[in-house]
């Protein structure tokens, strides 16, 4: 008689043993809170509702159908868009850029490089938020001062509505991209050197290089850049928030900020809620898009 | 050492919040069995702040409260009544204070708080500019305002000025709030569950104001005016509504040579009872519900209250005091622009005292500069309004049907 251990090794049960602490953290802290808000936003729970459970009432789709009738939604939705479609490549670009220099063979210093350029990440956004407010000062401005050289009449970057919106991507991408970097660094490393060589023997120059072996080699890794940058910059609060307040006439509120508004400003929880899951089928329908076409680029 | 003092926590706000701190230590030598521990908390989080505390159960002992929150807080029942308070400290009711800004402490002839500080706005002006075009005094009516716009702007254009007489600008609720309540203040209707913008009191005030517009009399949009100051020192602009901490700003920001040119004064009046009214605006303190140490709270709000302490108050912020007595003190009667405002609090009408009102009169705001930019005529403007706070008040419609039909 062969004794028979009581779990074979691949049995699904250990597993799950395992992973049980995080499922019972991610259905405390995710799921539960996501069903509810899901729920929430099929009522009209509000500041009344808060007062008196008595006062909630199920509304079915109003909430989204407002939502899709409010010309703010839409201005929303624009504003995210535009900081979306372009902050989310100049901040692709920017830190593929500045990783291809740092993570070049004539460059000194460069765990010295890496570090500065991650430091903006590290830091908290409302102190940084001080500073760029000073940059961006219409009379006193770091900014303006510089622009002068060039004959650039003055700018009140965050009080005129064209002009907000680029103030913001500006700080976003400035703010965010040395974290995509050190990703781009870690791919260009992992680019073996023998490729370049033998391109190099076949007689191409540093721009063909780039073309042919570093975009390809990295293309794995730009799919992953692109696609959390897309869904991290939907997600456009805290920039707005400390900076503008959504203001000038609205030009900087983001679809994060109006839920914040509705929800926590004028408690209109139910709607709010059906903002975020709004957004969220935005982002889902994005990243699917972005996966689909990278799928297709494979074939 | 023992510590067996009872602790109240006081949520303070913004300038409010730093300043009052310098009082507190007297409160606390005078009354040694309570210590007040003080959160500051910036004005852009107040209202976050207060719903988050409520619905976590953490909200303090004393609180200052914009007047107009008042309500939302009172249909929440997180506001202890403090009609009896008042009683037992052998005060009936609060006559030394103004009483237009008593009301908005009043929400069903229950009191929910006691006004800390108050803001109304007056109008300020050129002396000079007016004088130039022949007249000696401000305007005391809105008809005798239009007149002098209409000499102002002329005369401008002669000389090839650009001159707009009055500033009421597209993206503030204040001047057409104001015009509103003069020509009677009927904004809501059906117990405050309907609008009643299109109704013809408000709709007179709307009228008035695009027409404003229309004339040039006051610039739309708001790109011209980048800096108030220099506009108003410039003679850009030269009558302008606004608060009284604008008093400071205009003495250190306007040129020395023009400090003499410029005064204030109360409202102009859409009818003739001089001066027009004004709002309501300011600051209470309010006890929330839940607090263990009421009675030690309304001692705290009481001293904080008292005239002296007002006048403390006043000299540390430059807020108004509203209690009337405080007004006789010295560093009150000194401040020539003080006497419009003191003028002014005589007459202020309150506001609708519903939880959505904010969100009106913020929304009432875009609708100003639709009218504003002409895009609208003012009866298209206003009815879509209505329906617009009508589909806001939907839900205080219901839950006033349901108590009607309740038991």
């Amino acid at each position: 008689m062969t004794l028979r251990p009581r779990y074979r090794s691949g049995s699904p049960a250990v597993a799950y043993l395992f992973i049980a602490p995080a499922l019972v953290a991610i259905g405390i802290f995710f799921v539960v809170p996501i069903v509810a808000a899901f729920m929430m936003s099929f009522t009209d729970f509000d500041i009344y509702a808060l007062g008196s459970l008595t006062f909630v009432r199920f509304v079915a789709l109003e909430n989204y159908l407002r939502a899709l009738d409010a010309p703010l939604f839409w201005q929303a939705i624009r504003n995210t868009f535009y900081f979306v479609l372009v902050g989310g490549p100049l901040s692709v670009a920017v830190s593929l850029g500045i990783a291809l220099m740092v993570n070049s063979r004539l460059a000194r210093f460069k765990s010295f490089f890496r570090t500065i350029y991650f430091l903006p990440v590290v830091t908290s956004l409302v102190a940084v938020a001080i500073v760029w407010r000073y940059v961006y000062h219409p009379r006193a401005g770091l900014l303006n001062y510089v622009l002068s050289f060039f004959g650039v009449s003055p700018v009140d970057w965050l009080g005129n509505p064209d002009m907000a919106m680029p103030a913001i991507i500006l700080l976003a991408v400035w703010k965010n991209f040395g974290y995509n970097m050190l990703i781009f660094i870690a791919g260009l490393q992992n680019i073996q050197d023998d490729l370049y060589d033998a391109a190099r023997i076949d007689g191409a120059g540093v721009w063909k290089q780039f073309l042919n072996v570093t975009v390809p080699m990295l293309a794995p890794t730009t799919v992953f850049i692109v696609v959390i940058t897309v869904i991290g910059y939907f997600q456009l609060f805290a920039e707005p928030y400390v900076m503008t307040q959504g203001g000038p006439l609205n030009s900087t509120l983001s679809l994060v900020m109006l839920m914040y508004e509705q929800g926590f400003r004028w408690w209109s929880m139910g709607y709010a809620a059906s903002i975020a899951f709004l957004l969220f089928l935005i982002i889902l329908v994005f990243t699917a898009i972005q996966i689909f076409l990278r799928r297709r680029a494979l074939v | 050492m023992r510590d067996d003092r009872v602790t109240i926590r006081f949520w303070a706000f913004g300038n409010e919040g730093e300043n009052v701190q310098a009082l507190i230590p007297e409160f606390e030598r005078d009354n040694p069995g309570i210590h007040v521990m003080t959160q500051q908390i910036p004005w852009t989080a107040a209202h976050e702040k207060l719903l988050t505390g409520f619905a976590g159960d953490a909200t303090p002992d004393v609180c200052q409260l914009g007047n107009t929150w008042i309500p939302e807080f009172a249909v929440l029942n997180a506001l202890e009544p403090l009609g009896t308070y008042v009683t037992i400290a052998g005060e009936s009711g609060l006559p030394d204070f103004f009483s237009g800004v008593v009301k908005m402490n009043v929400i069903d002839s229950t009191l929910y708080g006691i006004p800390w500080y108050v803001d109304t706005r007056v109008l300020y002006y050129r002396k000079d500019i007016l004088g130039d075009a022949g007249f000696s005094r401000p305007p005391r009516t809105w008809a005798e305002m239009l007149r002098m716009c209409q000499v102002i702007k002329t005369r401008a254009k002669s000389r090839g000025i650009l001159r707009y007489p009055i500033f009421l600008p597209t993206n503030e609720w204040v001047p057409v709030i104001i015009l509103g309540v003069q020509a009677g203040g009927h904004f809501l209707k059906d117990g405050n569950t309907r609008g009643n913008f299109s109704g013809k009191e408000f709709t007179r005030a709307f009228s008035f104001l695009t027409s404003m517009y229309r004339d040039e009399y006051s610039p739309t949009g708001m790109s011209l005016i980048t800096n108030l100051y220099n506009s108003f020192a410039d003679g850009l602009i030269c009558m302008y509504i606004t608060g009284p901490w604008n008093i400071g700003e205009f003495r250190h920001r306007i040129p020395p040579a023009l400090q003499d040119a410029w005064m204030t004064a109360p409202l102009p009046s859409l009818d003739d009872q001089i001066p027009g009214a004004s709002l309501p605006l300011g600051t209470s303190l309010v006890i929330f519900r839940a607090s263990k140490h009421k009675s030690e709270a309304w001692t705290f709000i009481r001293f904080l209250t008292a005239r002296q302490q007002m006048v403390n108050f006043y000299r540390i912020t430059g807020n108004l005091p509203p209690r009337q007595s405080a007004w006789t003190d010295s560093s009150l009667r000194a401040n020539v622009y003080m006497r419009a405002f003191y003028d002014q609090l005589q007459r202020v009408d309150p506001l609708p005292l519903i939880p959505e009102w904010e969100q009106v009169v913020i929304r009432l705001q875009q609708y100003v500069e639709l009218a504003a930019t002409g895009t609208k005529t003012v009866d298209e403007t206003l009815h879509e309004f209505d329906r617009e706070v009508d589909r806001m008040l939907e839900k205080r419609r219901w839950i006033v049907e349901q108590h009607r039909a309740g038991p």
